[in-house]
Order: C-alpha cells, then structure tokens, then sequence
C-alpha cells in the first residue's frame, strides 16, 4: 500500500500518530501546575513544530541526501511568506490559493538561484546561496518596500482589494484566513480533570500537510532519483562517467527542497498572516541546518526531530527567568538556593542559546549521525539485553538501509 | 575502420608537449593495450578520450561520431565506459546500489525525473543488475557497505558497474596499479572471461608488461607523447625500438 515497504508505513504511522495526538502528548502537566510552563500543546508552537519540520524535511532532501549544503534556505520561506500575505491581500483569506502561490513562487525563485549557485560545489555552493539569501534580505529592507513593506514587515490591512471577499468584516476588523469557512485560529479545548487540550484548526491543516510532506519525501528517498542524489553526494566522478548528468539532478534537488520552504514559509503566514524581512536572514538559515544536522542528516526522521528540538528550547527553555529558579530550589537553605540559580542561571531564560550550543556541540561530537542515531544506539543497546542478535533497526537511515533494492 | 579512430591528436601543457601527433585505431572486438614508459602521455591520451580534456589539434572519433567537445556524461551515453586507476564507485552506496545506477542511466539516459517511483518496484532493473552481480561472483555481497570490500573487490565492483551498460568500447586504466601479485591474476582471470564471454572491446593502459602480455591482442607503445609502434604482442616483444625506449630502461 502507498509504495512504500513496511519499515517505512509503521514510521509513517508512527509520525501521524504523534502528529495527530500531539495536542495531549506535548502536554502532559496539568494546567496551573509547577511543570505547567513545560508544556508545548498551545496551538502557536505547536504550529511551529510542523512548519518547521516541513521546511528541515525540505532542507534535507537536498543537505541530506545531495551533501550540498545550502546557507540560503530561508530565502525562500520568506519568499512564500510574502507570496502568502500577497495573496490574503488581494485574493481571498483562503489559505490553499495562498498556499499554493507561495509553493510556486518559491519553486521559481529556488530555480533562479539553484541555476547560479550549482555551478560550483562545496564551500563556494554555500557561499553563493548565503550571499543570494543576505541580498534576498536586504532588497526586502531597501528597494522593494513597496512589496515588502520594509522593517515593519507585509500586514493586512483594513483597505486591501480583497477580489473574493470582503476588506473588512461587519464589525470593522480584519478578516481572518480560513479554510473554505474553518477558520484557521478556532481552537476547541478540552478539560479533562486538571488538564487542558486545544485542538486547534491551523496546526491540524499544518499537521496533515506535514504528513503529505514527509509521506513525499519518504517516496524521493526511496526512488531511483534518490538513489542518485546519494550517489551525487558519495562520488560526482564516477556518476558523470556512469553517464549520468549531476547537473539536472542537484537542481532538482535544490528547487524540491526551496518549494518545501516556499510551503513552509506559506503555512507561517496561513496561521498568522504577517511576512517580515527577518524571516530571511542568514540566523534563519542557519537554524534549518542545525536542526538537519541536530536531528540526523540523511534520516527520515530526523529533521523533523531537529525542528522539534531545537522550537522547544527556544519557547520554552527561553521562559525559564531567575524567579522560576528560586522557585525550583526554595527547599534548599538560602546560600546553596542562590549559588545553585547563579550556576544555572546562563544556561535558561536568554541564555537558551548556550544551553542549545552545547547540546549541539555534544551532538555533532559524539552522535555525528544526529538525535536519530542516538535513539538507535539506545536501541541496540536493549535489543542486546534482551539477548537479540538482530541489529536491523536503521529504517530511519538509507545510508544504511539496503532494503531499498530488495 | 576501427571502432575508435585517433587522429593527429596534439596536447600541449604549457611548454610541455604531452601528445605529439598521436594516431591509434583500436579495431572492434579487440583488446588493445596502450604502454609506455611515466611521462608518456597514456593517461592523457585517455582523458582526452573521455571527455575531460579536450586535445588542440586532431580528432578523436567513436562509433562514426566525434568525441571532443562532448561531456563525460555524454560520451558514455555514447557507449565508452570506464575503469579509473583507483577504483570509483560510490562508497556510501550498497554494492547492489552500486550496480543499480548504471542500470538506470543506461535505461533513462542522463536525467530522468523519477522521483515518485520505487527503486524496488523496478524489477527489470534490478534483476539485471543481480545477474551482473552473479556473474562477476558478487551477489553474495550485494548488501555490503561499498566502502567496507577489499580492493580487488572494489576494482571487480567497478568492472561490473562498467559491464551492465554493455559499453561498445571499455577503458581501462591501469587496473592492476598499486595490486599485490595474487590480486593482479586475478584481475586478469576477470578481464579475460570477460572478453571471452562478451565479445567486447577494450582499451587498456597499462604498466605492469605481465597483465599486458597475458592480455592484449594488438599493443601501442607510446614515448614521450608520440606512438612509436603499434604491433602483436609477440612482435612488441622482440622490437628493439620497443626494448630502448621502454622494457629497457624501466624493467
């Protein structure tokens, strides 16, 4: 069923179950408690989760299985970004137009660069998409104000030529995207006891896109042109005297992976519809690389895992400050109490990034297959104490994976 | 006419003359080897044959086309396949993976779109590339890690990978460099079922006068960028041009 071998139908299923009841599980502390702020199941993040897996899996597809690393990515999120807004401003609040404009135009914009830049490979690949990607940026600052408004970023107004649908709503404010009707900030919320669900319609739409997406780039892993994309990255010679042109191949590769951030970039604007020109910027670049390399480049899973990771300290490990710290450790008699918030102090709140660098420098030391290769490693180890022989459990990865030719 | 006709061919390096009026006809269904002493312009010759230099005079022509200009991609579409002096093969790949790429490239050409398809629903592809794999003894090695094989492996993986596009005219460069003397003879044993079952034309060059005379049919002796001869084996052998210029000094 669906073109894909078993391994890879239980992992999707098993990345729509999590996506699906993610609500509950990102969770699991009762509203009002101590734990309560480590709770990730409010729509906004959540929202953030999938987006951005969906633009690592996009970064992947190229990164992972070409080896070409792209420093420009962000580009073209905020190119669907704008795309998106564009099309809430003058078409419709519906999100599938905008959507679907902010794919194609991001598709057409990763063509134009993917052409320039795959011209060289290695590091001059990555200096030419980063330089594309700062120009991208500070043209939205400068000369095209008129398309980007500018520092103060695309918004809706109550005076848009909205074509299909009105400028404003009867009461005067601005209409909010929706779905054919569903509106994409509706959160239904469930008490259950002491604890708060919210199922919200936009990270649902979110979630489901990001499953056709992972489901899509299972399918390019699993194909003859994935198969070439990895023989790009092992051996360019060999692939150009097997007659094969890598040319074509890697910029494919390239305009696959800038439409996953077009989409990406499209999706952020569906669920709050506002383009800035930061969303372009070379730290946003960045960040998809980390969260590849972070979750496991070259995996299935990993990207989205990376995403997740590296959202969730940003939101939540940012908001810890000095009170929660004293909070945490009041038990402790006064002098331990503040040697112990000044010791951790660096590590939360605004300095997140610390915490995240070294997380990051662990990984990339001691897991260079990433978060993914870990949670194998963690695996091996049970299946051993359970006196199993079988190491077969790399279906997240097709470096190793040979069941592709089975 | 032969199947691959060299023309006047003449590459310069600066002030260095790497190729001096080179002509050289390999003849359909033969084994011709190319040798000559460090320095005597068999690799570059070679380059110049598969695209990665382009020679400043002269003509290389294949099949009743011209080879210059063209891209390596391109002149393997052609049918030339070759073997690299340390085996290429695309190490983070399976050895039936491996395989595989040839199949496809030879089956789609330089690019093909498929991206939606499975590698595993491609069951013409991937019997052919088993049937490579069984005849060169590797099938049993199918899902090994490329990169883990010894190197004689690794040359046999690359053979096969060259063999499955049924090249009209394989090339070969100096497939038995840096080879300890069992692994050599063994290269040999290959390449000669190989000739015997496929009827196929090869261009060697080589070094090792060993794997040369157990080999080929017809032999090129190239010095300092120009042929000196080209004769049988046993001809070469006893030539005295051949004897100063080369087995002399070097052997």
């Amino acid at each position: 069923m669906l073109g894909i071998d078993k391994k890879d139908r239980n992992l999707l299923v098993v990345v729509a179950v999590l996506a699906l009841a993610a609500p509950f599980i990102l969770n699991p502390f009762p509203a009002g408690s101590e734990l309560a702020q480590f709770n990730a199941g409010y729509p906004d993040l959540m929202q953030r989760f999938v987006i951005f897996g969906i633009f690592a899996i996009g970064f992947n597809i190229l990164f992972g299985l070409t080896g070409y690393l792209s420093f420009g990515h962000a580009a073209f999120l905020g190119v669907g970004s704008y795309s998106a807004v564009w099309m809430f401003k003058l078409l419709s609040m519906n999100v599938l137009p905008a959507i679907i404009l902010s794919v194609i135009v991001a598709g057409l914009f990763s063509l134009l660069i993917g052409f320039v830049s795959l011209r060289r490979s290695g590091i001059y690949f990555s200096i030419l998409t980063l330089a594309f990607a700062q120009m991208s940026f500070n043209l939205a600052y400068s000369v095209l104000t008129p398309i980007t408004n500018g520092e103060t970023g695309l918004q809706l107004t109550l005076n848009d030529p909205r074509v299909l649908g009105s400028s404003a709503t009867a009461d005067g404010s601005i209409p909010v995207t929706n779905l054919f009707g569903l509106e994409m900030r509706s959160t239904y919320e469930m008490e259950v006891g002491a604890w708060l669900f919210q199922f919200n319609a936009g990270y649902y739409l979110c979630a489901f896109i990001m499953l056709a997406a992972f489901y899509l780039a299972m399918r390019i892993f699993r194909s003859p042109f994935g198969m070439m994309l990895r023989a790009i990255k092992t051996n360019q010679t060999r692939l150009n005297y097997t007659g094969l042109n890598s040319r074509p191949y890697t910029l494919a590769a390239f305009v696959i992976s800038g439409m996953y951030a077009g989409l990406a970039g499209g999706l952020m604007a569906s669920m709050d519809p506002l383009a800035g020109a930061e969303r372009m910027q070379w730290t946003a670049s960045g960040e998809v690389v980390l969260m590849t390399i972070l979750g496991g480049a070259g995996t299935m899973l990993g990207p989205v895992l990376g995403a997740g990771f590296i959202k969730y300290f940003e939101n939540i490990f940012s908001k810890i400050n000095d009170s929660v710290l004293h909070g945490w450790f009041a038990f402790l008699p006064d002098g331990m109490e503040n040697a112990l918030v000044t010791i951790v102090h660096p590590f939360v709140g605004k300095g997140w990034h610390l915490t995240l660098g070294l997380l990051f420098m662990a990984v990339v030391i001691f897991l260079p297959g990433g978060l993914i290769e870990g949670g194998q490693r963690i695996a091996k180890m049970f299946k051993k104490k359970k006196g199993s022989s079988s190491d077969d459990d790399s279906e997240h990865s097709p470096k190793q994976a040979p069941h592709v030719a089975e | 006419m032969g199947i691959l006709e060299v023309k006047g061919v003449n590459k310069r390096f600066g002030g260095l003359q790497a190729l001096g009026d080179v002509n050289l006809s390999v003849q359909e269904n033969t084994v011709h080897a190319i040798i000559g002493p460090n320095g005597a312009g068999k690799s570059t010759l070679l380059n110049c044959l598969v695209g990665k230099l382009i020679p400043d005079t002269g003509s290389v022509m294949f099949d009743g086309q011209s080879v210059l200009g063209r891209k390596p991609h391109e002149i393997n579409q052609m049918g030339i396949s070759r073997v690299f002096q340390t085996p290429e093969i695309f190490s983070d790949l399976t050895v039936m993976e491996n395989v595989l790429i040839p199949c496809f490239a030879k089956r789609d050409g330089a690019f093909r779109m498929h991206a939606y398809e499975s590698v595993a629903s491609e069951k013409e592809v991937i019997e052919r590339a088993e049937a490579m794999l069984e005849d060169v003894n590797m099938l049993d090695k199918r899902h090994m890690h490329s990169a883990s094989m010894s190197r004689g492996d690794k040359r046999r993986l690359e053979m096969a990978m060259c063999l499955v596009q049924e090249p009209k005219l394989l090339l070969l460069d100096e497939p038995t460099a840096g080879m300890a003397r069992a692994d050599t003879n063994n290269t040999i044993d290959l390449l000669k079922e190989i000739n015997e079952k496929r009827d196929i034309t090869m261009a060697i060059i080589e070094h090792d006068m060993h794997v040369v005379f157990s080999l080929a049919e017809r032999i090129t002796v190239l010095a300092q960028g120009t042929p000196l001869v080209e004769d049988t084996p046993e001809n070469i052998k006893g030539h005295p041009k051949v004897q100063e210029a080369y087995l002399g000094q070097a052997h």
